[in-house]
């Protein structure tokens, strides 16, 4: 006790500790109170995966669902630990790993440089945006069977599907991110003569970047609907065949599987870009 | 002052169409691959003519209204119950969230399994596309309330379905609006995709397409694609007008 009260008050910032007049015990009952409410919430969110679980656990056990439609939990943990063991998991999660991986980067930096150039040259927004604005209205499933006739069904189909679903969201975003940029601030720039990479890198970049991020984030997540539905469609290797595959073989677990594993890759990405954003905020912050 | 419009936008369009045009018919190109515009108003004339495709877009159009209508009641319910009740928030959003990191279109083979591959799956499946963006609108809605509001309402004695239809909706009502535009894009992807996927199973435009890519029928793909596109947008225009009509109140204040 004495100790932590003595880590506080070296570690406690001066206002606050003006603030806090009453003893010490309160302050640590206050934190102890968020921990126990942190806790709480956290029980509290597994009460109903819990339940679902439970009775999905009953359901299986006391075959009120036929198998074919309901495969038990511990099957389908088993198939997971299969797939992982034979290295069928791994090696399918790569491929499609490197499918949107090739699309973001592609599609990306054809975004990028689309977003710049109509954000920068009216010329080039005079005659390309009227018809961008058109094009990118198609959502990019009604692509996918002329992409089908022109690339074959092999890798060149969904490198093409994903990346153009990754395209249209980073251009918007960058065209207006880039086009938003206060004039002030350019204002300022051209009293300190900047020169146009110095104009772009220093003042254009940091001012857009929220833009630009959130454009990264609906390209991930575009990108990575695009990925399910094209190996759905047709594949033969990938996380998505994996579902189609045990669809085939009536095999719900493998379905299932596939199923929590598209989902902890959800969470993955998600986790990723927070701390993306994160970072791109921490360091936003300090300039004003 | 009118401003002139702007032929520019024209010229892409048009020097697409021409080098397209030149292409198939001095034959640089192989015309079973890439065909000639000229095929496809032919095809387009040829399919407009016929009542299958206007009974696949009806289909759709249907297929695509109810999953949404289910989809969108339901979350509005579900995101005004997690943004009104912390209780719900703290049991139900965590599940919720932790559900939404699943991509669309993984549940379909599930679904199907569950549903059969006849309507349900895909109504069940366009509903859920619908349900997300909905309930995460209405939830920040809702949120967006404030106490003085909620006071206001106590001084009334307002009954608690006077709290959610005079109070709540209401107040909720602008981002419920975005959440349902939102809603109603995905509703029409899920819709195509659900037709793609399950092609040989029901009547639409998605499976009128995929049995034109069977045929390797490049014309009638191509109709379809702007089929695709054109009611996509003529939904999202209706949305809008829809969305100007019903919330114009809000302009007053």
């Amino acid at each position: 006790m004495g100790v932590a009260s003595d880590d506080a008050r070296v570690f406690a910032p001066d206002a606050r500790r003006e603030q806090a007049q009453g003893p010490w015990p309160a302050a640590m009952r206050a934190k102890l109170t968020g921990a126990t409410q942190h806790l709480g919430r956290i029980a509290s969110g597994l009460i109903l995966p819990g339940l679902v679980l439970a009775l999905w656990w009953t359901a299986s056990h006391r075959r009120w669902v036929p198998e074919q439609l309901l495969p038990a939990p511990p099957l389908v943990w088993q198939t997971l630990k299969d797939l992982w063991v034979s290295g069928d998991l791994l090696s399918n999660v790569a491929f499609s790993a490197s499918r949107v991986g090739w699309s973001l980067g592609l599609g990306g930096s054809i975004g990028l440089t689309l977003g710049f150039g109509l954000a920068l040259s009216p010329t080039l927004r005079a005659y390309a945006l009227p018809s961008f604005n058109v094009v990118s209205q198609f959502p990019v499933l009604g692509w996918v069977p002329l992409l089908i006739i022109f690339a074959g069904i092999d890798e060149a189909l969904k490198i093409s599907a994903i990346s153009i679903a990754a395209v249209v969201p980073v251009t918007l975003n960058t065209f207006r991110g880039v086009a938003n940029v206060p004039r002030a601030l350019l204002e300022v720039a051209s009293v300190y003569r900047f020169s146009l990479p110095q104009l772009l890198w220093r003042v254009v970049l940091p001012a857009a970047a929220p833009s630009l991020f959130t454009g990264l984030r609906q390209a991930v997540m575009q990108a990575w609907l695009s990925l399910v539905f094209v190996e759905l469609l047709a594949s033969s290797e990938g996380i998505g065949y994996l579902i189609v595959w045990g669809r085939q073989l009536a095999q719900p677990d493998l379905v299932v599987a596939g199923m929590v594993v598209i989902g902890g890759i959800g969470v993955l990405l998600d986790a990723g870009l927070r701390w993306l954003e994160g970072r791109l905020q921490g360091w936003r912050s300090p300039a004003f | 002052m009118r401003k002139k419009i702007d032929l520019r936008g024209w010229a892409l369009p048009a020097a697409v169409l021409a080098v397209w045009w030149v292409a198939t018919t001095e034959g640089w190109v192989n015309t079973k691959l890439i065909v000639p515009p000229g095929n496809v108003l032919l095809v387009a004339a040829k399919t407009l003519a016929e009542p299958v495709f206007w009974q696949g877009v009806l289909f759709s159009v249907v297929r695509d209204a109810s999953g949404f209508v289910l989809g969108a009641l339901t979350g509005i319910a579900l995101g005004g119950l997690l943004g009104a009740s912390r209780r719900a928030e703290h049991v139900i959003g965590p599940s919720f969230h932790a559900l939404r990191q699943i991509s669309l279109f993984a549940w379909l083979p599930l679904l199907s399994t569950w549903f059969g591959y006849g309507e349900g799956a895909k109504l069940v499946f366009i509903a859920l596309s619908t349900l997300y963006p909905v309930t995460l609108g209405t939830f920040e809605g809702v949120r967006s309330i404030t106490r003085q509001h909620v006071e206001v309402g106590r001084i009334y004695r307002f009954t608690r379905t006077q709290f959610a239809f005079r109070l709540l909706l209401p107040g909720a009502a602008p981002q419920i609006a975005t959440g349902l535009t939102l809603g109603l894009v995905s509703a029409w992807v899920a819709t195509i995709g659900s037709e793609f996927l399950l092609a040989n199973w029901g009547n639409g435009l998605g499976n009128i397409i995929i049995k034109g890519r069977a045929a390797f029928n490049v014309e009638l793909i191509i109709v379809g694609m702007l089929a695709i596109g054109i009611v996509g947008g003529m939904l999202n225009h209706l949305a809008a007008r829809i969305e100007a009509r019903t919330l114009h109140w809000q302009a007053r204040h």
